[in-house]
């Protein structure tokens, strides 16, 4: 029963993080929830028994992929209605 | 008119589709009594290895394994080639910000713990879960802390190419061996040990710290280039 409690409250977590992630206007809190979705992911893949699964998942979702994002929002731009016309953001990308 | 084009290649997407998948059901018991007996079987009674999906990705489909690095090292070297041209000259990078001593003297201190623990987790891929693809993003990820914390800090690209070459030939030559030994690719050719040693189950441990420091060259050099992109 309480494995139960805990996979709701992690799933939960997880809808919670994503919901955020897709409402946040600033890009980088977009991205560290993303990155807290891997997280609670890889938990959820150690508790259901697939370690190796949860080891790639800590290390790829957690660590690589939020880098590389967060690399990507310092060379563009950080918040989504900086730039209006598609136009403004092919002159900041370039 | 684009809008109706890609609905109707979807709409056609998802007819063929849900036709493939309405014939899947049909083999049900086929499937119950598939392959996964012989490789439950055949893992501990021939090979030797405490790790049943360990002898499944390396030795039994290790081809696949095989296609899976490829497709690795081809995104890598497509983000290198891509970014060639905008790279900063030998030894300037740009710093996401400065980072303080504490974050310097506390990645120092953990580096070697994080290269440890990788070299553990591929080392021992056939006893205890993980394996060569964990451990190389294990090892990345600890470099990937050192070049965040000090600036100056680097890394020899042609090291590292060195390696992933190296890493790459090695592991089509020993599954070449297999076949030229009388059987398929990467077929077992040398012996087993006994089961829960370090040094069993034939080239499974080999194949795996291969694919380790494949994977962990191939992903500390896109960490190194992306980092190392020019600003406009």
């Amino acid at each position: 029963m309480a494995f139960v409690i805990l996979m709701f409250f992690l799933i939960a977590l997880m809808i919670g993080a994503a919901i955020y992630a897709i409402v946040q206007k600033d890009l980088l809190y977009a991205v560290i929830a993303t990155g807290v979705i891997s997280l609670i992911l890889s938990a959820l893949f150690f508790l259901l028994q697939a370690p190796d699964v949860a080891l790639t998942e800590a290390a790829i979702g957690v660590a690589l992929t939020t880098i590389i994002f967060i690399i990507t929002i310092r060379n563009t731009v950080r918040n989504e209605d900086e730039f209006k016309d598609k136009d403004d953001i092919k002159s900041a990308v370039k | 008119m684009k809008k109706v084009i890609v609905l109707l290649l979807l709409a056609v997407t998802g007819y063929y589709l849900v036709i493939s998948f309405m014939d899947l059901g049909k083999y049900g018991p086929v499937v119950e009594t598939g392959v996964k007996d012989f490789y439950l079987e055949k893992t501990v009674s021939e090979l030797h290895v405490a790790n049943t999906i360990t002898s499944i990705i390396v030795s039994f489909r290790g081809f696949d394994t095989l296609g899976e690095v490829t497709v690795l090292f081809l995104a890598a070297t497509a983000l290198g080639g891509i970014l060639y041209k905008r790279r900063h000259d030998v030894g300037g990078r740009s710093v996401l910000f400065p980072s303080s001593s504490i974050v310097k003297s506390g990645s120092k201190l953990l580096f070697p713990a994080i290269i440890l623990l990788g070299a553990y987790v591929f080392i021992h891929g056939h006893l205890s879960p993980g394996g060569g693809f964990q451990g190389g993003a294990i090892i990345a990820t600890g470099f990937l802390l050192m070049l965040l914390a000090y600036d100056n800090f680097s890394v020899s690209h042609n090291v590292l190419s060195f390696i992933e070459s190296f890493a790459g030939i090695f592991f089509v030559l020993f599954g070449l061996a297999g076949m030229m030994m009388g059987g398929t690719f990467l077929e077992n050719f040398m012996p087993v040990g006994k089961l829960n040693d370090l040094f069993s189950g034939g080239i499974i441990p080999i194949i795996y710290i291969l694919v380790g420091l494949k994977v962990a060259a191939e992903l500390t050099g896109l960490i190194y280039t992306v980092l190392h992109e020019k600003e406009n």
